[in-house]
């Protein structure tokens, strides 16, 4: 059986009298796909803010790889491997898809970005592999465009390989295909099955197709707090998850 | 926040357009060659005047470029940054000072020597202002926004207030420089050699900031200005690089600071007021922010138009003031945006 | 420092405070309910001082400048708020900045074209003149006049603030902009209304300084700065933290100028406001979330 990657013990977040996140508990094994699903205002965005380092928890632990990375800041843990991407696309609009990923890839394989003279796009030992990550999601025809030009689908494939530059073990995907067309999101479906080979994935998404098609495991979040985690026949027959969130959709 | 003030097409990307880079090369030789010629016009007419007042525009020229830096690029609305051009004028000043007195200068017990080798007061100056720029940017970069905007027009106020207080050098009517400091072979005080000196410097300063903002620690600068929060998110701090670019800012203006004290041969609190400031944010924002040569023009015409609405009226500023709020309101990227939408054929 | 020098510079503190806050409390409502960064805060002191001095060399009435400097200035504030303000709402806090810093050196500049260089002079209200005897001390009438009109003034904000809904829709305003659009208020009135008040404040604010300060253009620009620290220290929008942030300048502010020699003296308020910055770069009492 692998080993533990992430452990969320006890996560608690409260916004004055709200708790977004409510006692939660989560383990992601190494190497797995795993999904989180649960009804709109259940707290996965805000507990991948909490995963990521953008906002502190109330309390609770959360580990990585056996160590307590709960006090770390967000780029604390991109350099020990943990990265997000964003539901709402986050990127740098007026420059260009290279140039999107080179700064990605910049803190990971130079360490820090205190180079003055060379023209940033003359540097190949940054190009080149930005390039190559724009191959894999599909957007190297496009990498000398301005982001902004780009479609929306094709933004959410950039957002991906953005965080993906940054040569993470631990992959926190917030919905990757929202807002996305039939044929984009079966094209990031696809994208997603490849990676699962290289990297843990914690994957948020509401297209059950999908989630389950890619899962290895699930977990179900409502109000704040895990009700079930389990492989993906387990929670399609699970009564209580049914109750609260399928209801007849599976 | 809507970059409205951007010009529409980002220079910089560099799609590698030829056509337009050589277009772009061919303007800026034609500007370093009427620039050239100043001088010559000057003595032929047998007039230093204009040779004095385009000196101050060149000078003026490398505050903006430097402001575009942290303002244009970085994001940052330092409304602080005379602060740094003034307080390396002053450190010329206080030097030139004691020469022509002979006393020396007294801290903590070390006696400084006055001077007039720009060789040693210029680096001097400049590494003062570097050295302000990264303490104050230290602390006011923990803040941003509206935060940012206020502590450094207070920084700011704090050297005007310590300048004007100096009564030995001058207090708030300023210090006159007896003496023009030399440089090397140079001498500061003859208009024409100085005029040589500050283009080149002007030079230099734009193809300086031209690498900088090329590099990779300019796209890292440019990120932290359109996207801090995804910066962050890929594991870059986006405060080291920001400061990095306000004491390099600051340095830069520092040049501008020793130019414009021998420029003047006088310093005084004014060069490092607030309205100052100010002025040379209005000389970025005219001129077309983030892109470098767009300051260079905002500040001739700002400089140009104080000058001859000066000559109509002493109230010139009835006009300044609204024409700001009307380029700010209506007009998009500056005359940089002016120039890049005349060029794509469109009407601005 | 004598105890007796000591008291009454504490009382000269407090009085500076209290104009302080007559100035930060509209301002840092305009910037926290608004998100607008008006320098020409400064400006609408001056005006108001302006206006009130005029009106008394007209009339020889103290009340009625006073009156006629807040409700001039009041509406200078709203044509503001119409033609600069509005367009400015939601963009960039630069373009606010440059265009409020026009709106200074045109203002500074048509008050030296209306009123001339030289500065005016307002005299006390005979009726303030002359000094009452405080714990041994002999102290001004008017400074102490000044600081209770400035009580009662935030007695009343913190009355309304507290106990009215106008105050209410101000605090949510203050904390999350956006929430108050969603309740169906009239945003346009709301805005309109807290900036005037702001502008009228400032002008109370300017009057009451006339008669210690006199009255000269580019008498704002000072005051202005001093504003800024004091909404910095104090926290965007918040009138409590204005408070208590006018009063700690206002009383450092004085003692240092009092105590330290002349450079010194100027610049004592920026320590402690560099000090507070870098371990809450919010302020003291933040008021958004």
């Amino acid at each position: 059986m692998s080993r533990s990657l992430l452990q969320v013990q006890g996560l608690v977040k409260t916004f004055g009298g709200i708790k977004a996140t409510d006692d939660l508990h989560l383990d992601i094994k190494e190497g797995e796909l795993h999904a989180l699903i649960g009804p709109n205002g259940a707290g996965k965005t805000t507990l991948i803010a909490q995963l990521a380092g953008m906002l502190e928890p109330t309390s609770g632990r959360i580990l990585f790889d056996g160590e307590d990375v709960t006090r770390l800041d967000c780029v604390q843990r991109v350099r020990r491997g943990i990265a997000r991407s964003f539901q709402i696309t986050s990127l740098w609009p007026t420059l260009s898809l290279v140039e999107n990923v080179v700064i990605a890839l910049q803190a990971r394989t130079e360490g820090h970005a205190f180079r003055f003279w060379e023209r940033a796009r003359d540097v190949a030992s940054l190009r080149d592999p930005a390039l190559q990550l724009l191959e894999r999601v599909g957007l190297r025809a496009k990498a000398h465009r301005p982001t902004q030009t780009l479609s929306h689908g094709e933004q959410r494939q950039l957002e991906l390989a953005v965080t993906l530059g940054t040569g993470p073990r631990l992959l926190l995907l917030d919905e990757p295909m929202a807002g996305m067309g039939i044929e984009d999101s079966q094209r990031m479906v696809t994208l997603l099955r490849e990676l699962r080979a290289h990297y843990t994935i914690l994957l948020i998404e509401h297209d059950m197709d999908a989630v389950f098609s890619l899962a290895d495991r699930i977990s179900v979040l409502v109000y704040g707090h895990c009700v079930a985690t389990g492989t993906p026949d387990a929670i399609r027959t699970d009564a209580q998850v049914r109750a609260a969130y399928l209801g007849e959709e599976v | 926040m809507a970059d409205t003030l951007l010009p529409v097409a980002n220079p910089v990307v560099g799609t590698g357009d030829s056509a337009r880079r050589r277009a772009s090369l061919g303007v800026a030789l034609i500007c370093v060659a009427l620039l050239a010629a100043v001088p010559f016009a000057a003595s032929a007419l047998g007039d230093t005047f204009y040779v004095r007042v385009v000196t101050r525009m060149m000078i003026f020229a490398i505050m903006a470029i430097s402001l575009d830096l942290v303002l244009g690029f970085g994001g940052m609305v330092c409304f602080g940054h005379a602060m740094f051009v003034g307080a390396a004028a002053y450190v010329v000043g206080i030097f030139v000072f004691h020469a022509s007195s002979g006393e020396p200068l007294t801290i903590a017990g070390v006696a400084f020597q006055g001077s007039t080798n720009a060789l040693v007061i210029w680096p001097v100056a400049i590494a003062t202002s570097a050295l302000l720029a990264l303490v104050f940017g230290a602390i006011a970069l923990r803040t941003s926004g509206l935060y940012f905007i206020m502590i450094t027009l207070a920084f700011a106020q704090m050297l005007y207030f310590v300048a004007a207080s100096a009564s030995g050098y001058g207090g708030i009517d300023g210090l006159t420089l007896d003496k023009a400091p030399t440089l090397g072979p140079l001498d500061t005080g003859d208009r024409q050699q100085f005029y040589w000196v500050v283009l080149a410097a002007l030079a230099a300063a734009y193809l300086l900031c031209r690498r900088i903002v090329e590099s990779r620690f300019g796209l890292v600068l440019r990120a932290s200005r359109s996207n801090p929060t995804r910066l962050s998110a890929v594991g870059v701090s986006p405060y080291r690089y920001r400061l990095a670019a306000f004491v390099i800012a600051g340095a830069l203006a520092g040049l501008a600071g020793v130019l414009l004290a021998s420029s003047q041969s006088f310093v005084s609190p004014a060069d490092m007021s607030w309205s100052r400031s100010g002025e040379l944010i209005v000389m970025v924002v005219l001129g077309g922010m983030a892109t470098l040569y767009g300051p260079i023009f905002g500040a001739f015409f700002y400089l140009a138009a104080e000058f001859a609405l000066g000559h109509l009226t002493e109230h010139w500023q009835l006009v300044m003031g609204p024409l700001v709020i009307v380029v700010v309101l209506f007009g998009k990227g500056g005359l940089a945006g002016l120039w890049s939408a005349v060029r794509r054929g469109e009407t601005p | 420092m004598a105890p007796t020098l000591f008291f009454e510079q504490m009382l000269n503190g407090l009085q500076l405070g209290m104009m302080l806050f007559l100035m930060a409390s509209g301002l840092t409502l305009v910037v926290g309910i608004m998100n607008f960064v008006n320098l020409a805060h400064g400006s609408l002191y001056m005006i108001g001082a302006f206006l009130a001095v005029t009106v008394l060399m007209q009339t020889g009435n103290h009340l009625l400048a006073l009156g006629a400097g807040i409700v001039g200035t009041a509406l200078v504030g709203l044509l503001i708020e119409w033609f600069i303000a509005q367009p400015l709402y939601g963009r960039d806090h630069l373009d606010q900045v440059l265009c409020t810093f026009g709106i200074i050196l045109f203002l500074n500049e048509l008050a030296r074209v209306i009123w001339g260089s030289a500065p005016l002079r307002m005299d006390v209200p005979e009726w303030l003149d002359g000094s009452v005897d405080l714990a041994g001390i002999a102290y001004p009438v008017y400074r102490l006049a000044i600081i209770v009109v400035s009580a009662l003034v935030a007695l009343g904000l913190h009355l309304v603030i507290t106990r009215t809904r106008l105050g209410m829709l101000i605090r949510a305003g203050a904390a999350d902009r956006l929430m108050i659009v969603g309740l169906g208020v009239n945003i346009q009135f709301l805005y309109a209304l807290v900036f005037a008040a702001g502008a009228a404040l400032a002008a109370l604010a300017g009057i009451l300084a006339a008669p210690i300060y006199t009255v000269q253009t580019g008498m704002g620009d000072h005051i202005l700065i001093l504003t800024l620290v004091v909404i910095v220290i104090g926290g965007i929008g918040s009138v409590h933290g204005a408070l208590a942030a006018s009063l700690l300048v206002g009383v450092i502010d004085t003692i240092g100028r009092v105590t330290l020699p002349a450079g010194f003296g100027n610049i004592l308020i920026y320590v402690p406001m560099a000090m507070i910055l870098f371990w809450r770069p919010r302020g003291l009492f933040p008021s958004h979330g």
